[in-house]
């Protein structure tokens, strides 16, 4: 089990049931241990970044959040219920959004069609034939709302045709709609203009201001330790630490890691 | 002159046919990535039943027609939910399964009714012709294209006018982005396999009408060309699969009439655009 060296700053803000609470979770391929035996609490309203060097297994641990990957071992609590064996869907129903490090949009669907696909799914009546998606209904509304939200107008573009940093922002509008207790953003800067990099963090911290807990794993550093409430740093698929910005820079062990001589 | 407006229009009529056949393998292959060669298992098997209908209540009734769109839902959905699903992810097992079932389904029928085929009684009003320009084009083409023209306008509103649409084309696009959002995408799969039997089933009628018997083998004799289709037109494009249904039946139909060589020009012609344009007329590029 890994040993996050953490401070009593490195607790989850808040009381009661946390967003997610991953006990004990180890991933192993083969021979291959990816994520070694993390433990990590997220409260409620919570912005929790996960930093590492390339390879340290921040993505992996994503994916078993949602489901993408079967754990190995451990637990995988989302709102203090069980949901280790739960599929994709059903842990996206429960409350789990996420984006990916590729742009997750669908390229030949409209701007306004991937927002408000979402919304549809959330507020029911997904399943209707017949029924036609109309200008004033409920999930098109939605859609427009959360589009003015991040700041995205161009509602009948194709998402492929977006630039990378409005394929971002059109992500968080699609997490917007889903309404998610607890939203995983998976490198939600890679590829984006440092020209639109300022731009997107408020929409990120926006994001987080409707009451979502929020982790963020992210290279930019400086992004991350200005966005975040607590910083998990990752290192070879075990958790090293689990502090406050501040205290994450003093970790001796944390820069190690990024030195590149952990083992010392 | 009305030679050739002849050959065009049955072109079309027989382009219709193969469209009906190819929208809904197209469909499939689209959203589930299963090449479904169980498919003309389908049409033969809507073909009977609408000809066993028909041949018991009388021909001047649209039972027959009915029930054939039935059975071939009926039949499609109970293959994906029985067969398919239980391989979700696992192509090549799908692909062996429908191939399976494809032979099974053939050697029954031929258990049933025997491996010749039916001469069946049509409507009068279907054999009669109408003239066009000098031709003579027997009624029962112009209600293959009526029909196929239907199904593809229905199709392509249900696709981009209704919720369910918007969720086969993301799925299309990308099933573990829909399935991230909550949406549960095997009731998709049913749905699409259910509208490819109810074409199918469409497609079975009207083929049976058209060259005037019914056959064991007559679904796997046009699922061939509907392969064939849906390749040109590009895996998963309704509208790749409608052009090249038309491309492919009009080039076969003039060949085969002046030339005789229908299905050799049409399997190089397949080659051709497997060459120039892997992913076909109106298909995408794979990522």
């Amino acid at each position: 089990m890994s040993e996050a060296t953490t401070t009593s700053a490195g607790a989850p803000q808040g009381s009661g049931t946390p967003a997610i609470e991953l006990r004990d979770l180890s991933w192993q391929v083969g021979g291959a241990k990816i994520v070694r035996g993390v433990n990590l609490s997220v409260a409620d309203g919570e912005i929790v970044g996960v930093i590492g060097p390339n390879g340290a297994g921040k993505t992996s641990l994503f994916n078993l959040i949602s489901g993408i990957n079967t754990v190995t071992s451990g637990t995988v609590l989302l709102r203090g219920q069980d949901v280790t064996r739960y599929p994709i869907a059903k842990r996206s129903r429960m409350g789990l959004g996420r984006t990916f490090q590729t742009s997750s949009v669908f390229p030949h669907l409209s701007v306004l069609e991937n927002v408000r696909l979402a919304a549809q799914q959330r507020l029911g009546g997904n399943l209707s034939v017949l029924q036609f998606p109309r200008r004033d209904d409920e999930a098109t509304t939605e859609a427009y709302g959360h589009l003015a939200t991040v700041r995205l107008a161009k509602y009948r573009t194709l998402a492929g045709n977006l630039s990378h940093g409005d394929k971002r922002k059109l992500e968080i509008a699609v997490l917007l709609a889903q309404h998610p207790a607890l939203i995983l953003l998976d490198e939600p800067m890679a590829g984006v203009s440092s020209h639109d990099v300022p731009d997107l963090t408020e929409v990120i911290r926006g994001l987080h201001a409707t009451g979502s807990s929020v982790m963020i794993v992210e290279h930019h550093l400086d992004v991350v330790l200005g966005l975040v409430d607590r910083v998990a740093v990752m290192h070879h698929g075990e958790m090293i630490a689990v502090d406050t910005p501040e205290g994450i820079m003093k970790n001796e062990a944390v820069q190690s890691a990024y030195l590149g001589d952990i083992a010392s | 002159m009305s030679t050739f407006i002849l050959l065009l229009i049955t072109g079309l009529g027989l382009g219709a046919l193969y469209f009906l056949v190819a929208s809904g393998l197209s469909l499939i292959y689209g959203l589930m990535g299963v090449l479904n060669f169980a498919h003309g298992s389908f049409l033969t098997l809507s073909a009977f039943a609408g000809w066993e209908v028909g041949r018991r209540i009388g021909l001047d009734t649209l039972t027959g027609f009915l029930v054939a769109i039935l059975v071939g839902a009926i039949v499609a959905a109970l293959t994906e939910f029985l067969l398919i699903r239980p391989l979700y992810e696992r192509h090549i097992e799908q692909v062996l399964v429908t191939v399976g079932l494809s032979l099974a389904t053939v050697a029954l029928f031929e258990g049933i009714w025997g491996p010749d085929p039916i001469n069946i009684q049509r409507m009068p009003w279907l054999i009669e012709t109408t003239t066009i320009a000098g031709a003579p084009v027997p009624n029962s083409v112009f209600i293959a294209i009526g029909a196929a023209v239907l199904v593809l306008i229905g199709l392509l509103v249900f696709l981009r006018k209704t919720r369910y649409g918007l969720i086969i084309r993301a799925g299309v696009e990308n099933r573990s982005m829909v399935t991230a959002l909550g949406i549960d995408v095997r009731r998709a799969f049913t749905l699409v396999f259910t509208i490819g039997g109810i074409a199918a089933g469409i497609g079975g009628v009207l083929a049976s009408n058209y060259f005037g018997y019914v056959s064991p083998l007559m679904g796997g004799s046009l699922l061939i060309f509907a392969f064939i289709v849906t390749v040109i037109g590009g895996l998963g494009s309704l509208a790749g699969a409608a052009v090249a249904s038309i491309l492919v039946a009009v080039l076969q139909q003039f060949t085969n009439y002046y030339w005789g060589y229908g299905d050799l020009i049409v399997v190089l012609l397949l080659a051709v655009v497997l060459l120039v344009r892997p992913q076909g007329l109106l298909g995408r590029k794979a990522a």
